[in-house]
């Protein structure tokens, strides 16, 4: 059924231990980040060094979609430039548009059923969306 | 009253969604609209479309008389003494705003006091905000009990003869809390200060009587009681009314324009400016007519006796929890289940064809009070049976089993 395809079970399994939650204590960006229409937050944590994260934690609250996003997104981009992170996330807002349906991360590709879903959309890109603000933020600055 | 009677005369009500009969749970959103209104909307725009107080050809006159007859329904629904006190708006939260930035702009100033409570809709929370804002005027809130009343001892101690505006909602969206405003009426006035009513979830449901409650303003909202988007309704006492500057300028609220300076129209109309809701009011008229012929009361009765019928099965979930007092509240129930976040619930529920609200319900504040991020609600109409509720009970057994699966 259709509740399958959004709910897969790599989802839930990022929602019941998601990775990478709880805070950073050094010299990091912090951007919170909520979405208005539902009540979700997001407080997003990296540590960025010469253009590299190097560290991502989130914390917050949210529905099994936007938490699992929050932890596969945080997987994906540690290690990562700032430039292959927004890559990644330009490619991630073209499958929620439907426009892509092969992921590079197999756990992240789970969440292509989401966009079946419009009312959903803005869950799965909240993290997403607070990890552009804040690497934004840290090339501008 | 026969509800699956009723339900027939509702289009919209016979649809499937995702393959299920619609059962349609979010009334304290929006409501449906019955077959009646969406004709007298659709004989307005084919058979007399024309502006109105302009221009003396017949449709022109037509529909005149519709939008003034409207606003006479409008007076004897919510027993205003005169017509001349409905002033049309665009909805409920500008109704509110309309009392904010005029009256409430003229009243007060540094060391004034606004009261609210914390259970108020952000329509009915922001404008006083912005108001102290502007004014140097200070909020003050009543507290909430742990059931989600207030009551009248810490009104009295909050209220003061520094109060100039008591803004309160009758019947709360989210606790579905019903407030005594008699008696919050007769302690604001006491000390001189005026009441500011939010109806938007009392006058689809149950019978108001503005000149009872003794409120000096109370605002409704036409798309909540079966009646189209878009228009909503400020009552006021006439005094009052009478003193207050309008804040939009334009077409049909003057009486003289000069180059350098103009006068206004009498009321309500100088409040009217530019071309007003004229198919909407025709839609709030019908709608009005539709409410009467079923009657507020036995409209009340049905929403409380599925409200019952409801909460005697919901209690009995393990994991849920249903906010709200236990008794003497509207025919809506807001819940969380345990493990399942209530978007999650609305979507899978969604899945069944149930239609829920999920989210914080424009009551942010109160979400915290209540220490949550967000809920889901069940809102009942007349339309809905005790069929719907049944189906609503199974989709939230459903969305435990599947999540409890689904997490494992």
């Amino acid at each position: 059924m259709l509740l399958d395809d959004l709910y897969r079970r790599v989802i839930m399994d990022h929602y019941k231990n998601p990775r990478n939650r709880g805070t950073l204590d050094h010299d990091v960006i912090t951007i919170n980040l909520n979405n208005p229409t539902c009540g979700d937050r997001i407080t997003l944590q990296m540590q960025i060094e010469d253009g590299v994260i190097q560290s991502a934690k989130f914390d917050g609250e949210g529905c099994s979609i936007s938490i699992s996003s929050a932890s596969m997104m945080t997987d994906a981009v540690k290690g990562k430039t700032v430039k292959e992170a927004l890559e990644i996330a330009d490619r991630f807002s073209k499958m929620m548009q439907g426009e892509l349906q092969e992921f590079e991360y197999e756990d992240i590709e789970a969440l292509s059923g989401v966009n079946k879903f419009p009312a959903r959309i803005k869950c799965a890109t909240l993290a997403w969306n607070a990890m552009k603000k804040g690497t934004t933020n840290s090339t501008s600055s | 009253m026969n509800a699956h009677q009723i339900r027939e005369q509702f289009p919209i009500l016979k649809q499937h969604v995702n393959g299920h009969p619609l059962v349609y749970l979010d009334s304290a959103a929006t409501s449906q609209k019955p077959s009646s209104v969406i004709q007298a909307v659709t004989d307005y725009y084919e058979g007399y479309n024309a502006n109105v107080h302009r221009g003396v050809h017949t449709l022109g006159s037509k529909a005149t008389d519709a939008y003034e007859g409207a606003r006479d329904k409008v007076a004897q629904f919510i027993n205003a003494e005169f017509s001349s006190q409905i002033i049309f708006t665009r909805g409920a939260t500008s109704a509110i705003n309309l009392v904010a930035s005029s009256y409430g702009v003229s009243v007060c100033g540094p060391g004034d006091e606004i009261v609210l409570t914390p259970m108020e809709h952000h329509s009915n929370l922001i404008p006083w905000q912005q108001l102290a804002k502007k004014t140097g005027a200070t909020l003050k809130y009543i507290p909430l009990q742990d059931d989600g009343t207030i009551d009248l001892k810490d009104v009295e101690a909050t209220i003061t003869d520094q109060t100039k505006i008591v803004a309160m909602v009758y019947v709360s969206n989210v606790l579905g809390t019903i407030n005594p405003m008699e008696q919050v009426a007769e302690i604001a006035h006491r000390h001189g200060a005026k009441l500011v009513v939010d109806g938007s979830q009392s006058t689809p449901h149950i019978a108001v009587d503005v000149q009872q409650l003794d409120c000096d303003f109370y605002a409704l909202s036409g798309h909540k009681m079966c009646g189209p988007t878009g228009i909503g309704v400020l009552y006021g006492k006439k005094d009052l009314l009478e003193q207050m500057e309008p804040i939009e300028f334009g077409g049909e609220m003057i009486d003289h324009v000069d180059l350098f300076d103009s006068t206004w129209k009498e009321l309500p109309w100088k409040f009217e400016g530019g071309t007003p809701l004229i198919a909407e009011a025709v839609g709030l008229s019908a709608a009005i007519d539709f409410l009467n012929d079923i009657g507020m009361d036995a409209i009340h009765q049905h929403e409380m006796q599925l409200a019952h019928y409801a909460m005697e099965k919901m209690t009995k979930m393990d994991g849920i929890e249903i906010y709200g007092p236990k008794t003497e509240r509207s025919g809506l129930i807001t819940f969380n289940l345990a493990d399942v976040h209530p978007h999650d619930l609305a979507t899978v529920v969604d899945a069944y064809g149930i239609a829920i609200r999920a989210g914080h319900h424009c009551c942010q504040p109160l979400m915290r009070w209540l220490n949550v991020s967000s809920t889901a609600r069940a809102s009942f109409y007349m339309y809905n049976t005790e069929d719907d509720v049944d189906r609503l009970i199974e989709g939230l057994v459903k969305a435990k089993e599947y999540f409890s699966d689904a997490i494992g």
